[in-house]
Parts: C-alpha cells; sequence; structure tokens
C-alpha cells in the first residue's frame, strides 16, 4: 500500500487508532488493563451489586414510612421503620421550640443564607450592600430566635434542640472563634516571650483535651469560676467552650497561613518604614488569610461534627432527640434507622460544605492576585 | 514622663513593658477567678482534696484488664478507666493504619472503579460525626447480633453474640519459659543478621532476602521450643453457663462497638494523608528512580515511600491522637473508659467536679505532648537538609 | 562614565569599627566605612562574604553587636525613633523583589507614603504615577506583581522604594534573580537613577555596571573588606592576592 506523502509542513491531523479513545478505550485503560485490573474490576462489581441491592431494599423498597409503632411498622413490611422520623420531625428540626414559634426559625435559616453569601462568594454581584446586611445579622438572628422583643414571646434555651440547636451552636462557635483564632495566631507568632508563651499554653491545651472533658467543665464547673450568683444558662457556656476550642485550632491554621509568607515580604514592609500593626494589617493578615481559608473551612467542618457531643451533657441536639424518641416503648429498637437518618443529615451538609471548599480553594488558586 | 517615653522608644525596653502589663493583666485575671472559686465553694461547703482517690469506688467494670471488683478504690477503677482507654487506643490505631493504607492505595490505583468505591467510602465515613459511627455500631451490634444462647458459633471455640464476643484464652504452663528464651533468641538473631547482610551487601553487592530469613526464624524458633517443652499452652474456652458465657477471652460489645467505629472512622483520614503523601512525590522522582533500572518494588522501597513518610508521619500521628482524644467519647455507650469512670461514675458519686476533671484533662495533655514532642524529634532528624 | 555630584565633606553613612556575629559565626570583622552624598559604591566579593548582610545592617534589618554606624548623623541602634527616621530615608531593593501580591503595582507604590508619611491619595498616587513613569513601566500601574516580568517587578520595587523619596538607595544583588535578557532594562534604571545624583550602595556580580557607573568599588571576603579602590584601579590594578583571584573567576568566563 503506499502511504500518501505531504509536502513537510503540511500533515494533516488524523484521528487515533479505533479502540484507543472513546467509551471503548476508556473502558479497556481504566478497567481492563491488565489481568489483576480486571480482577478488581469484577470484584468491585460484584461488591457494588450486593450493596446496592441490600441497601435499597431495606432503606427504600421494603421500608415503612408511617406507621404507629415499631410493631406495626413490622406488620407491614420488613425494611426500614422510617415512621419514628417521620411522626417526630418536627422535634427532629426544632427541638422543643413552641410549634406556633416556629416561622421564626425558618425566616432566620433562610436569613443567615442571604448573610453569609456575600462572604463566602466573592463576585456577588451588590455585595456591598450585602455584606451591611450580614454585619447586622447576628443581632437580628438574636432578637428573633430568643424573642422577648417588639411583641414577640420569649423562648427559654431549654427548649432549644434538634437541628437548629446544631446549627445555632456551630454558626454561633465558628464566627467568635475567628477573631479570637487570629489573636492567638499573631500571639503565637510573637517574638514577645510572655505573648508568645501564654498562646502556646492556651493553644496547646485546647487541643491536647479532649472536646468532651471541656463539655463537662462547661456544665459542671464553669459557674464556679464566675462570681458568686451569675448563673449562664447551659447553652451560652457550651457556645463559650466551642468557641475557645475552635479558637485553637483555627489558631493554628492561620499561623500555618502566615508561616507560608515568605520572609521578603516582612523584610520589604521594615525597609518601607510600615510598623508592626501596619504590617500585619495590610501584609500579613490579607495574604495569610487568604491561605487559610480552606483550613478555616475544613475546622468549621470539624466543629459542626462535633456539636453532636453536646448530647453527653444533657442538650437535645438531633441525636437527643433521637434517643428520647428511642426511649418511647413504641419505637424501642429502631435505633438504626435514627442513628442513619441523622448520619445522612450530617453527610449532606458536610458533603455540600466540603464541595464548597474544593470550589473555592480551586477558584483563589487560580485567581491572578 | 519623659522617662517613660525613653523606655518607649527604646526597642527592648518597649518589649519588657508590653510583657509586664501583660503579665499583671493575666495575673489579675487568674487571681479573680481563683477568689470566685473560692468564694463559691466556701458557700457550697466544698473543698479542693484527692482523697476520695483512696476511697472505695463502690461501681462494677465490665471490661478490665487488671483484676477489679467494686470494693478498689476510685484510684484503682480511674487506672482500670486508663487501660481501658489505651486498649481501645491501641486495637482502633492498629485497625485504622491497615484500613487506612489499603484504602489510600486502592485510592491512587488506575482501576477507576476500585478507586471510586474508595472515595465514596473516604467521603461517606469522613462526613458523618464520629459519635454517630459509634451510636450506629453499637446498635448494630446490639440489635442484630443474636442472644448468647443462639450465638453466632465459630468452631465450637469463639463464639458471638450480642454480650459480647468470646475467643479463648491461652493459659501458660510450667514450660514456657523455653518458647520465650527461644523468641527473644530469635529477635536478637534477626537484627544480627539485619547487620551482617548489609555489611555484606556493602562489601561483596550479595543481596539476601532479610525480611523473609528473619520472619521464618522469629516464628520458627519458638514453635521447636514449643513442641519440645510439650505444647505448654493450653486454651481455656468459653462456655454457655446460663444467660452468658464464662471463661475465654472477652470483648464487650462496646469495646467491639468503640473499636470498629473508631477504626473505621480515622481511617479514612488515614487514607487521604497516605495518598496525598504518595502524591507528594514529585513524577520525576519515579522516573528518574525507573530509567536507572530499578524495578517498581525497589523504586517504591528507595526512593517514594522514603520521600512520602516524611509528608505522611505529622498528619499520621495527629490522627492518631485524634483517635485517643476521641476514644473519650465511650461514655455514650457505658464503655468504662478514663473519662467514664473517674469524669462519669466516680465524679457523680463523689461529687469532686474539679479534682477529677483536672486529673483526666492533665493525663490527656501529657498523653498528647508527649506523643507531639516525640514527633517534632522525629521530624528535625529527617528534615532534608538545606541550605 | 556618569558624572558625579557629591559633596565630599559630608559622610551620610559612617560606619566605624562594626562587627556582627550569627551565633558563633562572626560574619562581618571590623567594618569601618564612610559614604558620602552623592557617592556610588559597588560592593562585591564570593557569596558568603556578608556584603548582603553589610548592607543589611544599615537599615536594620540585620542587627549589629558592636562598633557603630551612623546614618545622616542619626545612630542606628535600639531607639525606634532613630530607625524611624533612618528607614524613611534609605530605600531598598531586594533580590527577589519582594513586592507585595495581593496589591496592584500602583498599591504597592502608594501604601508606604499614605501609611507612613501620612500623605493624601491622590498625592501619593500622582507620585507614584511619576516614579512609575520614571522607571518605564507607567502603563502596568493596574496591574498585579503576578502578572509583571521579573524585570517589571524589579522596576516596580525601584518605584516602590524612591516613593519614600529616600537620601540613599541600597541594592541587594537586584539582577541576580532575573533572566539573562532583562537585566539590562534594570541597570539602565539604575544608570538612571545615579545620574540623578542618588547615594547609593550597590551590591552585585555586574562589573559592567561598577565600571560605568560606581566611584568606588569594594571588595569583600569572609566578611573583611580586603580592597577598596576607585573603578580604573580596582580592575586594571588590584593590589590584594584574594581581589586578583575573585577577578580572575568572574570577568574571564
Amino acid at each position: 500500500m503506499n502511504p500518501e506523502t505531504y509536502k513537510p509542513g503540511s500533515y494533516p491531523n488524523l484521528p487515533p487508532p479505533i479502540g484507543t479513545v472513546g467509551v471503548y478505550g476508556w473502558i479497556r485503560n481504566n478497567l481492563f488493563s491488565s489481568l489483576s485490573n480486571s480482577l478488581l474490576t469484577l470484584l468491585s462489581v460484584t461488591l457494588l451489586y450486593y450493596l446496592i441491592d441490600g441497601i435499597i431494599g431495606w432503606f427504600i423498597l421494603d421500608a415503612v414510612f408511617d406507621a404507629n409503632s415499631k410493631i406495626e411498622c413490622r406488620k407491614i413490611d420488613g425494611g426500614a421503620c422510617w415512621a419514628v422520623i417521620t411522626r417526630r420531625i418536627g422535634q427532629f428540626v426544632y427541638g422543643f421550640y413552641p410549634e406556633a414559634e416556629r416561622w421564626r426559625i425558618d425566616i432566620t435559616f433562610y436569613g443567615m443564607f442571604v448573610a453569609f453569601a456575600p462572604l463566602l462568594y466573592p463576585d456577588l454581584p451588590k455585595r456591598k450592600y450585602l455584606l451591611w446586611f450580614s454585619g447586622i445579622f447576628p443581632v437580628l438572628a438574636y432578637l428573633f430566635v430568643n424573642g422577648g422583643y417588639l411583641g414577640l414571646s420569649k423562648v427559654d434555651y431549654n427548649l432549644f434542640g434538634g437541628f437548629m440547636l446544631t446549627v445555632i451552636i456551630g454558626i454561633t462557635g465558628i464566627v467568635c472563634s475567628l477573631p479570637i483564632g487570629i489573636v492567638l495566631a499573631l500571639g503565637r507568632q510573637s517574638k514577645l516571650t510572655v505573648v508568645r508563651t501564654l498562646s502556646v499554653c492556651f493553644i496547646e491545651f485546647m487541643r491536647g483535651v479532649p472536646l468532651i472533658t471541656l463539655l463537662f467543665v462547661a456544665s459542671s464547673m464553669l459557674n464556679y469560676f464566675m462570681p458568686p450568683g451569675t448563673n449562664f444558662s447551659i447553652l451560652v457556656r457550651v457556645i463559650i467552650m466551642f468557641t475557645f476550642f475552635s479558637a485553637a485550632y483555627i489558631a493554628e491554621v492561620i499561623r500555618g497561613g502566615i508561616q507560608a509568607i515568605p520572609k521578603g515580604q516582612y523584610e520589604a514592609a521594615d525597609a518601607l518604614g510600615l510598623n508592626y500593626w501596619q504590617t500585619t494589617r495590610y501584609i500579613t493578615l490579607p495574604q495569610a488569610m487568604k491561605i487559610s481559608i480552606p483550613g478555616i473551612v475544613n475546622t468549621f467542618i470539624g466543629l459542626y461534627k462535633d456539636t453532636t457531643l453536646v448530647v453527653v451533657i444533657g442538650l437535645l441536639d438531633p441525636l437527643g432527640i433521637g434517643r428520647a424518641s428511642l426511649a418511647d416503648t413504641k419505637w424501642n429498637g429502631l435505633s438504626i434507622e435514627v442513628y442513619l437518618f441523622v448520619a445522612l443529615f450530617f453527610f449532606i451538609s458536610c458533603l455540600a460544605m466540603s464541595r464548597y471548599s474544593l470550589w473555592l480553594e480551586k477558584k483563589l488558586n487560580t485567581d491572578h492576585k | 514622663m519623659t522617662f517613660l517615653n525613653s523606655l518607649w522608644r527604646n526597642e527592648k525596653s518597649r518589649e519588657l513593658l508590653i510583657q509586664v502589663v501583660v503579665l499583671i493583666c493575666i495575673g489579675w485575671f487568674l487571681s479573680w477567678l481563683v477568689a470566685n472559686v473560692d468564694a463559691n465553694f466556701k458557700a457550697l461547703g466544698k473543698d479542693i482534696s484527692f482523697e476520695f482517690l483512696f476511697i472505695p469506688a463502690g461501681y462494677d467494670i465490665n471490661q478490665y484488664l487488671i483484676d477489679y471488683n467494686n470494693r478498689d478504690s476510685h484510684l484503682r477503677a480511674g487506672i482500670v478507666g486508663l487501660l481501658n482507654t489505651g486498649l481501645v487506643a491501641f486495637f482502633g490505631i492498629i485497625l485504622a493504619t491497615f484500613l487506612g493504607v489499603t484504602i489510600g492505595i486502592i485510592r491512587l490505583s488506575k482501576n477507576w472503579l476500585a478507586s471510586k468505591i474508595a472515595y465514596w467510602y473516604v467521603e461517606f465515613t469522613r462526613n458523618v460525626p464520629i459519635l454517630l459511627h459509634i451510636l450506629l455500631w453499637h446498635g448494630i451490634i446490639i440489635n442484630t447480633l443474636p442472644h448468647p444462647k443462639q450465638a453466632i458459633n465459630l468452631a465450637d471455640v469463639s463464639f458471638l453474640s450480642n454480650r459480647g464476643f468470646y475467643i479463648p484464652k491461652p493459659l501458660t504452663e510450667n514450660g514456657i519459659e523455653l518458647v520465650y528464651l527461644f523468641f527473644v533468641i530469635g529477635i536478637i538473631f534477626s537484627i544480627l543478621f539485619f547487620k551482617y547482610s548489609k555489611k555484606k551487601q556493602d562489601e561483596t553487592g550479595i543481596q539476601y532476602p532479610v525480611f523473609w530469613i528473619n520472619l521464618f526464624v522469629i516464628i520458627s524458633l519458638p514453635l521447636i521450643a514449643f513442641f519440645i517443652s510439650g505444647m505448654p499452652i493450653s486454651l481455656e474456652i468459653p462456655a454457655l453457663k446460663g444467660f452468658n458465657f464464662k471463661g475465654g477471652m472477652y470483648m464487650s460489645p462496646e469495646l467491639a462497638a468503640l473499636t470498629f467505629a473508631l477504626g473505621i472512622y480515622t481511617a479514612a483520614f488515614i487514607a487521604e494523608i497516605v495518598r496525598a503523601g504518595i502524591l507528594a512525590v514529585d513524577k520525576g522522582q519515579r522516573e528518574a528512580a525507573e530509567s536507572i533500572g530499578l524495578k517498581p518494588s525497589k523504586v517504591m522501597k528507595l526512593v517514594v515511600l522514603p520521600q512520602a513518610r516524611r509528608v505522611i508521619i505529622p498528619p499520621l500521628t495527629s490522627q492518631y491522637l485524634n483517635l485517643t482524644k476521641n476514644s473519650s467519647l465511650a461514655i455514650a455507650i457505658g464503655y468504662m473508659d478514663l473519662v467514664a469512670t473517674l469524669g462519669g461514675i466516680s465524679l457523680n458519686q463523689t461529687g469532686r467536679e474539679m479534682e477529677t476533671m483536672v486529673i483526666v484533662m492533665l493525663i490527656y495533655l501529657s498523653v498528647s505532648l508527649s506523643i507531639s514532642s516525640l514527633m517534632n524529634w522525629y521530624n528535625n532528624r529527617v528534615k532534608l537538609v538545606g541550605r | 562614565m556618569v558624572t558625579n555630584k557629591k559633596s565630599p565633606s559630608k559622610p551620610v553613612i559612617e560606619i566605624k569599627e562594626m562587627h556582627k556575629w550569627f551565633g558563633t559565626f562572626h560574619v562581618l570583622k571590623n567594618i569601618s566605612l564612610k559614604v558620602n552624598q552623592g557617592e556610588r559604591i559597588v560592593i562585591c566579593g564570593p557569596s558568603g562574604s556578608g556584603k548582603s548582610t553589610l548592607i543589611r545592617c544599615i537599615n536594620r534589618l540585620e542587627v549589629h553587636q558592636k562598633g557603630d554606624i551612623i546614618v545622616n548623623d542619626t545612630e542606628l541602634s535600639g531607639d525606634l525613633k532613630n530607625l524611624e527616621a533612618i528607614r524613611s530615608d534609605v530605600g531598598m531593593v531586594f533580590q527577589s523583589f519582594n513586592l507585595f501580591p495581593h496589591l496592584s503595582v500602583l498599591e504597592n507604590c502608594t501604601l508606604a507614603p499614605i501609611w507612613v508619611r501620612g500623605m493624601p491619595k491622590k498625592e501619593a498616587n500622582d507620585l507614584a504615577m511619576e516614579l512609575l513613569t520614571r522607571v518605564k513601566i507607567p502603563e502596568q500601574a493596574q496591574k498585579f506583581p503576578g502578572q509583571l516580568s521579573g524585570g517589571q517587578q524589579q522596576r516596580v520595587a525601584i518605584a516602590r522604594s524612591l516613593c519614600m523619596q529616600p537620601k540613599i538607595m541600597l541594592f541587594d544583588e537586584p539582577t541576580s534573580a532575573l533572566d539573562p535578557e532583562m537585566i539590562k532594562e534594570v541597570l539602565d534604571t539604575m544608570i538612571e537613577l545615579a545620574e540623578t545624583g542618588m547615594t547609593m550602595l550597590v551590591v552585585t556580580h555586574e562589573m559592567g555596571f561598577a565600571k560605568k557607573v560606581a566611584d568606588s568599588v569594594i571588595f569583600m571576603d569572609e566578611g573583611e573588606i580586603i580592597e577598596q579602590n576607585n573603578p580604573k584601579s580596582f580592575f586594571t590594578n588590584p593590589k590584594n592576592e584574594r581581589t586578583k583571584l575573585f577577578l580572575s573567576q568572574i570577568l574571564n568566563h
């Protein structure tokens, strides 16, 4: 066969041989490229089949979505008894917040997204005006949820529970711990021995003890450190502990960011005559915070998951509500359904947050800044 | 005023001044706290004393490594708790490491399906709080395993039920000393042979399969001694007596649930660490190693893993510490670890919140700090030498 | 040869028997140096000789342990007010440029005038644009450092230092991190700066620049000033053996 001849510089772009690209090529390369690879693929497919078959069966096909009790569930079908959730969904979301006032929680929740939007999405249009709203939102949220003003009835903290409680503790904790974390990080990098030692001690202490011990301290001991007669609600004490705990971890993240800044930046700032606070405010922190953002979001996700621990000291987060439901004789023994439901909630929200974190990281890396 | 001004102008004295002011503020704050504690305690008629440690505890612990009964002191209860923490941390770390490294390697596989399955395993596990893992596993074990009377039976010597796992317990008799001796001899031989074979390789280039030879020696020597001395190990088989088993080695459902939960949860993080560590080694390193003729296994052993190790070890240690701290959640399912004994039942019975919490926190703190400094030492040793 | 306008009777920098240690390592030994206003001094020597450390001592990026450094009749010591005064009058250009990546070129230049000298924003902007024009890159004002080439970045760094209107400019190997085709543009900027009568201390390996512009060339080795002379005598007739060795290594390859 005569090969085609072309003048140098005019060879056309030909398509590759069949079987090396396209769907068929991809399957060959990624799934069956060698004997061991093919075996692995077959193993995986078998595993997936049994897993999915079992899960879909138990979760959906054989499941019962409404019934009066576990026994009734079992009479209807053999899969998961989701009735325990559907009958108590209100409590899972709002805790024991009065039913008539639940709309206040809803409004605050959606308002929260609006308040966070300008902070999380740097390219949002009309960002400046939204930031004003973000600034006053905490006060508004507190007034709205707490009540006692403007004709809204006061709701006692003891009634807070469910997913609402998770969000309150998580968001308050992270928002308050950020400024403290920045101060700690700067303190840890300080030249002054006293300041540095104090920061290190605080950070290492908070990172060295399990969170549960701190929560025990909050529930049993914190009152002793306050002047006799002061009485903080357990919710406030817990939020304080979460704040300090989270601040220590954030301090380490920001410290990593500060250390990633080349020494030359400080030297240039020094040579120009900027003092410590000017350098920190205009050179160090802007760069360090940008580098630290993925780490900070990860710390927040960790804090958010850690809020489940409050069930051990008696607060009614979703796990607490779940346990209370299980104690009811009607639903005894359905622990797997209850815990899986709460697990699903956390899985979806945490996955969403870590996806956001990945998106943000990519965006910051490709920005020319 | 001008004296203060000149103090402020001088670099060194300014630093000193600021630190003195900070110290004074902290000192004042601390004394305010102490004063409050003092006033509150007086009002409640409490005092600070550690004598409670020596009075009988009065409660039972169902999983213990050293002998304990409810007439033993709180101190002993605390020690049992501490040992239990160590026990679950030990098993958890082993499970987490094996599982984590395996999943991490699968994540790096060229097989798209396997790698995706590993990916979703990590995502599902990481995004669910650890407490939920613990409660779920505990729920599964309690609710799906059968009663002891219908326990799952493994060769008539091991039993799984919702009251726990039982396996035979090895009892040592006379003559066991020879086995120990031969085991020690095996270890010494391995170390010496390792050194010898290195020297031989340096001098002549001949390589011995050191790992396999050592493994064979360490296993066969004690085995030979075992048979020579008339098999001085017998097994105590657990037997069903009444509603539960007696004898053998016992793993409570709580310990099992805690181990699985901690192991599986931490494995997800370890998998990501291992994956990141291996990816951190530049692709060019592998290419250079292969181009000088090294086989893939040697490329891993001599070029990739030593460099990946540097990146993996610090976060890995951090995860081990996290696992140990997470084990404190044992109290949620009734496993008697350090927090559940001293910080739980002892605290409730004696009302000594301050003392028990201080002890518990100090213990965790010392473990954390010692592991951290160990890691810093290791980091400094393996730092890449630069200018 | 670039003509110079110096006032020989007025040293702007005076270093008297200065020593510096890094831990136990004696990095600068008995340095004595006088720099008059408008003088251009080039410092050369092998790496590790302490030349960078020397000029970094002048604006106290490094701290000397013994001896005196007097800049503009102000002594360099732990007194912070003196230090602020000195740093306002001494500008520095670094080997790795050290531009602030999160600020635009214009903002890089106006940051210090606004926050240290208290200049109103418009005045600072005008000053910055004037200096950016002088270093021949006014059109890059709104860009960010990451978008500029190495030579452009270094010229921005020079403009940034000049915005503080210093009396002395220190250069720490300003062209060592540049690709060869960009060295010329930076050297040209420095030559033009010299023509305006700026006092300059330059650590560099660019001997062509030294021959063209310098009033005095200093050779340093192992922490000591070995030889100091005018360029003509320095290059054609080095007195010290070590100077001869160094010159043979860099001039003929």
